[in-house]
């Protein structure tokens, strides 16, 4: 086990290294200069040169991307070109958005596509099951912008009861407020997240109903139910795992298009405004920080899944 | 006393048809038939164990309780108590995710109210009674940590942990080389001895089923052909198919023999 997580951990680590690259050469590649992007058309070749020699845009590629990855290695993001504010500071003031949205709906969806996808498995022989089945398909073919936008109109803008967007200015030092205004948000992710959930978590019941293993228990006195509880859920969990850090992943990337239904200040406002005013740092820096927690994600999910199956940790 | 008697079942369209016969208590019955004539599924409809969606007529009654029929509340009752099962495939048939101890305990928890320490000592026993020596050491294994005879003790384990008065063996030797074969019948044969069970012993392969049983039943597409005690049907089959059966045994033997002498 020790030998694997010591693998496992080169390979994270190797794969964000990896991942650096690749994001600083895509944003190299882009058309564009940020330093004409700063001064606008008006600008002489002087005045250019100059903004690109402070910026560091001068230098070489490979001396930039060196500069950039070890500043990144000390846990500096630059300075946006824009405000000239530290990215990194201006990151982690969007997380108390961004994270307490995706965690809250991942638990939600969890909870829910739990129990109706077993329930769509175990029931397949009666009306619900393939009723639940039938509303989970349709779930995933709904954009997850127009979950929010039918959710405003609804519980904002008819029934007056939620806030339809925004997030009070003084964070979470009004609790009762930033909770109401993530309340929409965490709806519209967790139903569009637990739409494809349930299906994965039916498919696995459903193998597992099949099993030889089920049948053995039931032959020996277990009841359908304690047969699916005992042996049944812990093995259905094992493909699920794995589904779960992918969704996760997913999740906190999707915020973005969530984050900018409800106009709240998190990441994804965050790299929009940096795409569209040319702003490197702040895009890189979204970037990189998404893609570590994608790649953290996934790498707890490999753990999770050889914790609960004592068959993949084997040695080859 | 009768404990279980088959009369005219019929599984799906004719996979079993018009099967009939009994097992009296401490009896020894063999079903045997080439794969795809219905003797697995006749094994399946006596736990009420069938595929949802297959229908099945005519009626199965174990210990009394109809298991065709009868609410699944009552049939959960007799399986385990009246008849266990071992299965073919030990690998698949044994939860790949849970410790063997924990298997075998299962069971004993339900039947005999065991807990704590004295469900340890029951476990071990239970391994013990199946001749797997270190116990502790299999207790704790997975099953993908054993090999293909262990694993077949496990699952032989685990039904005798029930005490049924009926143990049904499905092809219990079929997924397990020769000479483990042979280990594996001597240890049922002494075990339903010891304990007076009763055995339906399910097999394609008649030279395996003569080792156990004494009356046996032959199957094919779905129906008996032929019944009757396994040495004088080995000696004077009276239905071609038996016939069949019995010189491809022999042709076996004889080829095995020759290669023996070369």
């Amino acid at each position: 086990m020790i030998a694997y997580l010591l693998r496992r951990t080169a390979i994270l680590l190797g794969s964000l290294v990896l991942a650096a690259v690749v994001l600083f050469v895509l944003l190299r590649l882009l058309p564009g200069d940020p330093a004409n992007a700063l001064l606008g058309v008006g600008a002489t070749p002087e005045q250019i040169e100059a903004a690109r020699r402070e910026l560091g845009t001068d230098a070489p590629l490979a001396t930039q991307f060196l500069r950039w990855l070890a500043d990144v290695a000390t846990l500096d993001l630059g300075k946006s070109l824009v405000s000239s504010l530290p990215v990194g500071p201006e990151i982690v003031a969007r997380l108390p958005v961004t994270v307490p949205l995706t965690l809250s709906a991942f638990v939600v969806a969890v909870l829910v596509a739990v129990p109706v996808g077993v329930l769509a498995a175990t029931r397949a022989d009666r009306w619900y099951g393939p009723v639940l089945n039938a509303i989970a398909q349709l779930g995933i073919a709904v954009p997850a912008f127009w979950v929010g936008l039918l959710l405003i109109t609804v519980f904002a803008l008819r029934l007056r009861v939620l806030p339809a967007g925004g997030f009070p200015p003084d964070g979470w030092g009004d609790f009762g407020a930033a909770a109401q205004s993530l309340v929409l948000p965490v709806v519209t992710v967790a139903l569009v997240m637990s739409a494809s959930l349930i299906r994965y978590v039916r498919s696995a019941t459903l193998d597992v109903l099949g099993s030889d293993f089920l049948r053995t228990a039931r032959a020996l006195g277990a009841s359908p139910a304690q047969a699916l509880w005992r042996h049944g859920l812990r093995n259905a969990a094992v493909p699920v795992l794995a589904v779960l850090a992918m969704e996760l992943a997913t999740t906190f990337l999707g915020a973005v298009v969530v984050e900018s239904v409800f106009a709240l200040p998190g990441l994804g406002g965050l790299l929009t405004r940096g795409i569209s005013q040319h702003d490197y740092p702040v895009v890189q820096g979204v970037m990189l920080v998404s893609t570590a927690t994608v790649l953290v994600v996934g790498f707890l999910g490999d753990l999770a899944q050889r914790l609960a199956d004592p068959r993949l940790r084997v040695r080859p | 006393m009768t404990l279980l008697t088959v009369d005219g079942l019929t599984v799906g369209d004719s996979l079993v048809a018009d099967v009939s016969f009994t097992v009296t208590a401490g009896d020894r019955v063999g079903l045997i038939g080439e794969s795809g004539s219905g003797k697995s599924l006749t094994s399946l409809a006596i736990l009420g164990l069938l595929p949802p969606g297959l229908p099945a007529s005519g009626s199965v009654l174990l210990d009394g309780v109809d298991m065709l029929h009868a609410p699944e509340r009552r049939r959960t009752r007799v399986r385990g108590r009246v008849a266990a099962v071992v299965f073919q495939e030990p690998l698949t048939a044994l939860d790949p995710l849970m410790r063997v101890g924990r298997q075998i305990a299962e069971p004993l928890q339900r039947f005999q109210r065991l807990r704590g320490p004295a469900l340890r000592d029951a476990v071990h026993a239970a391994l013990d009674d199946v001749r797997l020596t270190d116990t502790s050491r299999i207790a704790r294994a997975y099953p993908h940590e054993l090999s293909g005879g262990q694993r077949q003790r496990v699952a032989i384990a685990m039904a005798l942990a029930c005490r049924p008065r009926l143990l049904v063996a499905d092809e219990p030797t079929t997924a397990l080389d020769v000479t483990v074969q042979a280990e594996i019948l001597d240890l049922l044969d002494r075990l339903v001895t010891e304990r007076g069970t009763a055995l339906l012993f399910i097999t394609h392969d008649l030279p395996v089923a003569a080792r156990v049983i004494r009356d046996t039943h032959v199957m094919r597409s779905g129906r008996i052909v032929e019944s009757g005690p396994i040495g004088s049907l080995i000696a004077a089959p009276a239905h071609d198919y038996t016939r069949t059966l019995v010189d491809s045994a022999r042709r076996f033997d004889a080829a095995l023999e020759r290669t023996g002498r070369d």
